[in-house]
């Protein structure tokens, strides 16, 4: 056992809390009052190596590890819960399956601009009827020939609740081929790197939310889209696959989100509760206040644990799954309850846009939704501890 | 970073696993019905090396680190939670002998302690009136010519009357301390008293709801006079001693906690998956496997916590208030674990017939001693309050 943090990694956290201090920050309240895509920040971001950053070098990437991830995307969601999923859409759903799944001409021409921030990614496998149930999922992607004779598909249906849909260039698209599997569907599913100028691709206007407004999302509609068999990610049919062994890396950068949405409003409710003055003294000497913040600061260090065992894991090579959805579950359930104390001990102030408790509030709801809801993480689990 | 155990830890995790699953679990269950004392179960965890574990190999002990200690406590505590803290005070009252004694006091104690010559050891410290505010103690040492006279009571004390080597601690003020209102802490100082010492006597165990197979007792002192060289640590310290060996003792009890709730879950997954109703097993209802989810992650997140601040306090780092983190979340973690534990297993749960009800008794004492919940709650509170205040 040993809990140190290497050189590597100390730094990436570093640069990362110093970015999201002096540059995200400033501008959190105002990207989520304007729902607005921080454009110039992922573009930041690019440069700083942040978008593809457990992805080698010689893709574009950062070349460190997913530990290193964990702790970036804390510190960036810790300033900005938007900016935050923005990053880990792209480091988990695009980079992450294209880098395991992808050959090595797919790599060279969509993982590398992906990875240094030069393309944004999203991630399509939500549909308006099939969300934590994957395999009823009604996208068809039907073997077709191409406006010049080539092989490919044609693909038709509809995806929902796209993070980075509106802004991305590049979208991992899952299908149900066509004939579809007869025993179970997961066995139809199929995925595909699909560019997002592609004709027959439209996006939705962006889905008016309760938090994370400036990560924007929207539906995706698919008309008769062509692609050619080059875009297929993976083989036919392996897109479950495809898309379990993704959630099981994107959980852990949920995971991390929710670290920092929780640390925000536990950050922000400590400093406040040593200025704010009741009966002749800061509220932080009341033992009300004192209680709600020792279990906040505890739950917090025991969600970044869950979450760095799930990411040493990962890197490690090890299956994963359980432990991935353990941080998930837990870490969004910690958010939600630091979040909803972080209120409490604003008070008044805690329900209005001046100060940051309602965003961290609002934003931390999502962190048990997508990626899989609490529900799933726990049938997810239940499913392992079973098994043992 | 990397949370695997080396193979040193593993090694004394084995050993450890072997002793608890082979002798401990099988007449857990009888101890606890018969509120028989494990005097045996001590002595051979002695020989294993399990009584001293984070004690240098030349007083006698395993010298095999904190995270060992941590990780070896939780397999005892999986078996039997009683062995378990009999154990933790053991190692325990060792280690702050290791961390404080003179090099004669190291040299008498150490090696009886960890062999389990000394049975086990015990920690004096709570009173009728005090608890959690350790600092209105009344028990007095009175200096005399060569020595001390301890007059007083104390109450709680694990194994206080098995224990042949007890930590003491009493007023070397006269009292002055407490007329002063409060702020007494460093009238304080901390003896070792042999359990034959005269003057010593241990009062009737108390009946508990649970650890049955330790006792529990009050003491009383009554002109037990102690020579000069009794003293652990120098005159006024043994608040400082205190605090400093209940860092380390709540890694124990959230080790304890970790291993209650372990076996719990094992129980109420094992019972899950044979048991049926409405045609199939409990475990695939949904209803049953959310709380064996929940329960998983939390035992999983109190694990992590206990084990951080074992690596802390072995790396030489500050661990105060991370103990205090493991400590506070991993015994209420252990009485909710235990609480499902038994809902699963429905009215059979309730009975002796299954071991749930032993795990639910013993782990609710877990928030209680070696600092209350609460306590643990005003620890961390202090500390991050003033991390607020350093970095505003």
């Amino acid at each position: 056992m040993d809990l140190q943090l290497t050189d590597e990694q100390q730094m990436a956290q570093k640069v990362a809390a110093e970015f999201a201090k002096n540059e995200v920050l400033p501008k959190a309240a105002e990207i989520d009052h304007n729902h607005r895509h921080p454009r110039e920040l992922v573009a930041r971001m690019g440069e700083l190596g942040f978008m593809g950053i457990a992805i080698p070098e010689q893709y574009g990437g950062a070349g460190l590890d997913t530990v290193s991830y964990v702790l970036v995307l804390e510190e960036i969601s810790r300033a900005c819960a938007s900016t935050g999923v923005i990053l880990s859409v792209n480091n988990s759903l695009v980079c992450d399956p294209i880098y395991k799944f992808g050959n090595e001409e797919q790599k060279q021409k969509w993982l590398t601009p992906l990875a240094q921030g030069r393309l944004l990614g999203c991630f399509a496998l939500s549909e308006p009827e099939a969300g934590s149930d994957a395999a009823a999922q009604k996208t068809i992607a039907r073997p077709a020939k191409g406006p010049s004779g080539e092989d490919g598909f044609v693909i038709n249906g509809v995806k929902n609740w796209i993070t980075n849909g509106p802004v991305a260039d590049v979208c991992v698209l899952f299908c149900m081929a066509d004939p579809p599997g007869r025993d179970s569907g997961h066995k139809a599913i199929t995925s595909f790197i699909l560019p997002m100028n592609t004709p027959g691709v439209r996006t939705g206007p962006p889905d008016k939310k309760l938090g994370i407004r400036g990560s924007q999302s929207c539906q995706i509609f698919l008309d008769d889209v062509f692609l050619p068999k080059s875009l297929l990610l993976g083989e036919v049919g392996q897109g479950f696959k495809v898309a379990m062994a993704t959630l099981d890396g994107g959980r852990i950068g949920i995971a991390a989100q929710a670290l920092g949405i929780g640390r925000a409003a536990y950050e922000d409710a400590g400093r406040y509760a040593l200025e704010r003055k009741t009966f002749g003294q800061p509220i932080a000497n009341h033992q009300s206040i004192q209680w709600k913040l020792a279990d906040m600061a505890t739950e917090i260090d025991a969600a970044r644990l869950l979450t760095l065992r799930a990411a040493t894991q990962k890197d490690r090579g090890v299956r994963h799954s359980k432990e991935s959805a353990m941080a998930k579950l837990f870490a969004s359930e910690v958010a939600n309850r630091a979040a909803k104390e972080g209120v409490q001990i604003f008070g008044g102030n805690g329900f209005v846009e001046d100060f940051p408790a309602e965003r961290h509030y609002r934003d931390a709801k999502i962190t048990e939704i997508y990626e899989g809801t609490s529900e799933i993480q726990r049938l997810v689990i239940a499913s392992a501890i079973l098994k043992e | 970073m990397n949370f695997e155990p080396t193979e040193e830890q593993q090694l004394i995790v084995k050993t450890a696993r072997e002793f608890a699953m082979g002798t401990l679990a099988p007449r857990a269950a009888e101890r606890d019905l018969q509120g028989w004392f494990p005097a045996s179960e001590l002595r051979q965890l002695g020989q294993l090396g399990l009584l001293g574990v984070n004690v240098p190999d030349e007083l006698g002990g395993a010298q095999a680190g904190a995270v060992a200690y941590s990780l070896s406590l939780t397999e005892i505590a999986a078996a039997d939670a009683s062995v378990a803290v009999a154990m933790a005070v053991t190692n325990m009252v060792a280690e702050l002998i290791v961390a404080f004694g003179s090099d004669e006091q190291k040299r008498t104690y150490v090696p009886m302690l960890c062999s389990g010559e000394a049975v086990c050891g015990a920690f004096a410290l709570s009173e009728p009136q005090s608890g959690s505010d350790a600092a209105g103690m009344r028990t007095i040492a009175t200096e005399t010519q060569d020595g001390y006279r301890i007059d007083g009571s104390k109450l709680w004390i694990t194994s206080g009357d098995r224990a042949r080597v007890l930590i003491v601690w009493a007023r070397t003020d006269g009292g002055a301390g407490l007329r002063a209102g409060g702020k007494a802490a460093s009238g304080i100082s901390a003896f070792i008293v042999p359990g034959d010492t005269p003057g010593l006597s241990a009062g009737k165990p108390e009946h508990k709801l649970g650890l049955h197979g330790s006792t529990t007792v009050p003491l009383t002192f009554d002109g037990c006079v102690v020579p000069t060289s009794a003293l652990l640590g120098r005159v006024g310290d043994g608040f400082k001693l205190a605090m400093a060996a209940l860092d380390g003792g709540r890694i124990g009890i959230a080790s304890q906690a970790v291993g209650v709730a372990r076996a719990a879950l094992s129980a109420a997954t094992t019972y899950a998956k044979e048991r049926k109703q409405f045609g199939q097993a409990l475990a695939n209802f949904q209803a049953i496997q959310n709380m064996l989810a929940d329960a998983a992650t939390q035992l999983d997140a109190a694990r992590l916590l206990t084990l951080r601040a074992a690596y802390l306090k072995q790396e030489g780092q500050p661990y105060s208030a991370k103990a205090a983190m493991a400590k506070l979340y991993a015994s209420e973690m252990a009485g909710r674990v235990c609480d499902m534990a038994l809902q699963v297993h429905g009215g059979y749960g309730y009975t002796h017939e299954f071991p749930v009800e032993r795990y639910l008794r013993d782990a609710r004492v877990q928030r209680i001693y070696e600092g209350t919940s609460e306590i643990q709650r005003i620890v961390i509170a202090r500390s991050l309050l003033k991390e607020f205040v350093d970095h505003v």
